[in-house]
Order: C-alpha cells, then structure tokens, then sequence
C-alpha cells in the first residue's frame, strides 16, 4: 500500500520504518530536515521536507495515490487540517490523526476522521496498571 | 448579536473594537498572554485569554449562544478548526474564516465555514487594481456561482476597438454589465454601444475564462 505519514519524530519515525519493513510504500514528511536521521539507514521509502498542509508539497508526496494518510506532528491543528485535506481534497480513503486534546477528537470522529489521543492511551494504560495491583 | 472574534492580533483586535463600536456584545479570544495583556487594556471585558479552538474555553464563554464565530489568526489551520468546532459541537449557525494561503479556499468551504475572507487574495487585488499596466482584474468572487467580477481596460491594441457590444463574442455564461468611458462616464451597456480604445469594463465570467477574455479586450495574445 501507498502509505503517506505527516510528522518525522519518534513515533512517526517507527511507524515508517516498520511499515517499510513490511514492503509498503512509504513517504514520511517533515518540515525539518534533520528529524530524519531518526530513519533506519536501510529505510527504503521517501523522506519528503514539506508541510502536510501544504497542497503542493502533498502532491510531491503521491497524495493521488495514496491509501492512507497519518498525521502525527505535535499540533492537533495541524494533524486535523492535513487529514482533512488528505481526505476530502486527494480522496485518500483511510486518514489517521494523532489528537491530543480528546474533546476535539470526538468531535473529528463524528465528522470520520479516525483519531487517537496518545494522552487517552497512556493514562488509561497507566490507570490499569496501578488498578491491577 | 453575540459575536466571538479568534484571535487578537492586528485583524481581530480591530474587527473586536469596530463591532464593539457598532454595539454589538463582542468577546475577543486570545491565546498568548503577552499580546492579551496589551489588548485587554483597551478591550477591557471584551477580551479573554484562551484557546479559541478548545471546547472547555468555547463553553465557558457561552458559544453555543453565539450569532457568529469569526476565526481571525495567522494560522489556516487554527481557523479552520475552531470553526469547525464552534459550528459542530456549538450550532454557531454563521462561522467565518480568515484566509492566508489561497490555496485553502476550497477545503474550507467543503467542510462547511460559512465564509473566508482570503487576506492575501484581497491585498493583491487592491494592488493590482492601482497598477496601470494589470489588464485584468479580479474583483468579487460571486458565491456559490462559479463566476466572478472582473475589471478589464480596453488597450489600444486590441481587436474589439470600434465593434458594438452585440458583436463580441465574449466566452461562454460571461457578460458586460458595465462599460466606464474614457471621460468616466458610467453606462451600462446597449448592444449598440461601440467600445473605445481605454474604456473600462465590469463584466461577469468564469474565473477559467479570465485569459480569453484578456486576450479579446486586450489584444494580449494567449
């Protein structure tokens, strides 16, 4: 599949490159060139410098060829906006947006843009593991 | 009206005080301190220290009774989701967005912000129409038409010079609405009339159209 990931930083670095281990097609954006060196060296995929919110710089990155669209950069904003036009302008059928305000993931989920909130994830992790004791 | 203005920078400060003036109940929203600080001194009540786009703020200052939402920052992306926010989880039935990269037209309006006004697009019309040597202008995007108004001078070069208006063949779902002669006289047009060397017209066209039409009036090639 021809996976695009908006945001280069830990996750987004990991995610790239175990999705390229698994021979997908991936190209990983970031505005800061320096934030791939987190790539592995054998990384196979595209390292793009432009911002997901940018309608040309998503286009050198294949956004009309695209299955799916990850944003995970730190601005919910941004995330949010680069989905939506990932989805409604280039028709990318599958978008993910990290958000870490919850409030304003629901209100993106009823509007179908998948999201998750690594805020959500984590307290309720760390809430089960003190539970459990 | 009970009008919530996004950001206190140079646009939102100002648009908060004109509708202040105008007696509206404004609430101006502005996430950093420091420029809240200077803006509150002016503003007084009517200005407020928060993030415009987050749901906890929006409740607390009464958005879903809000008439309008007006989204005013330095970021599209700011603008666009605290509309988005104030129209889906607060019913503001008008949402209205500032504009800075034109490219961004289209998004905003599938995903449903009532208005944009594209501050870019608006300072290069105002210059283009104060230089001489720009044939045509865009003036007005006509809503939801798929048209818009344009300003074209008639040079001395081009091939319409002498024929009446009936005998133009102006491109498809465009036409002259007005004709300012050289001694700037305001006339709508006749298919009669005969256009001159420096006539100025207003007409209406398809944005797609705007180089044909440049190219008949103008004698610009294209």
């Amino acid at each position: 599949m021809n996976i695009i990931i908006m945001g280069c930083g830990r996750v987004g670095s990991s995610l790239a490159s175990r999705l390229d281990n698994e021979n997908h097609s991936v190209t990983i954006m970031d505005l800061d060139s320096n934030s791939f060196r987190r790539l592995p060296e054998n990384f196979k995929g595209t390292a793009l410098v432009g911002s997901g919110t940018d309608q040309s710089a998503l286009e050198r990155a294949g956004a009309n060829n695209a299955n799916i669209f990850i944003a995970l950069t730190q601005g919910d904003n941004r995330n949010l906006t680069a989905v939506q036009i990932a989805k409604h302008i280039y028709g990318i059928p599958r978008v993910i947006s990290r958000v870490y305000d919850h409030n304003r993931a629901s209100i993106f989920e009823k509007l179908g843009i998948e999201t998750f909130s690594s805020t959500g994830i984590v307290s309720n992790m760390m809430h089960d593991i003190i539970s459990e004791k | 009206m009970y009008i919530i203005v996004v950001g206190g920078g140079k646009i939102g400060f100002a648009l908060t005080q004109s509708l202040l003036r105008n007696g509206d109940e404004v609430l101006c929203i502005e996430r950093n301190a420091n420029r809240h600080g200077v803006i509150s001194e002016e503003l007084g009540s009517a200005s407020f220290l928060g993030d415009g786009c987050e749901v906890k703020v929006l409740q607390e200052i009464g958005a879903q009774r809000a008439d309008a939402f007006i989204a005013t920052t330095g970021d599209d992306e700011d603008n666009l989701i605290a509309c988005q926010v104030a129209k889906h989880e607060f019913n503001v039935s008008k949402t209205i967005a500032q504009i800075n990269n034109p490219q961004n037209r289209e998004l905003f309006r599938i995903l449903g912000v009532d208005a944009t006004v594209n501050t870019t697009e608006v300072i290069m019309s105002q210059i283009a129409q104060e230089m001489p040597t720009h044939p045509l202008i865009p003036v007005l995007s006509l809503k939801g038409t798929g048209q818009e108004l344009c300003h074209v001078e008639i040079t001395s070069d081009s091939t319409v010079i002498g024929k009446k208006v009936e005998d133009i063949k102006l491109p498809e779902m465009s036409s002259i609405l007005l004709i300012i002669d050289n001694d700037r006289t305001v006339r709508t047009p006749s298919d009669e009339v005969i256009l001159r060397s420096g006539d100025e017209i207003i007409a209406v066209i398809r944005p797609e159209d705007e180089e044909q039409l440049r190219g008949l009036l103008t004698g610009t090639s294209y």
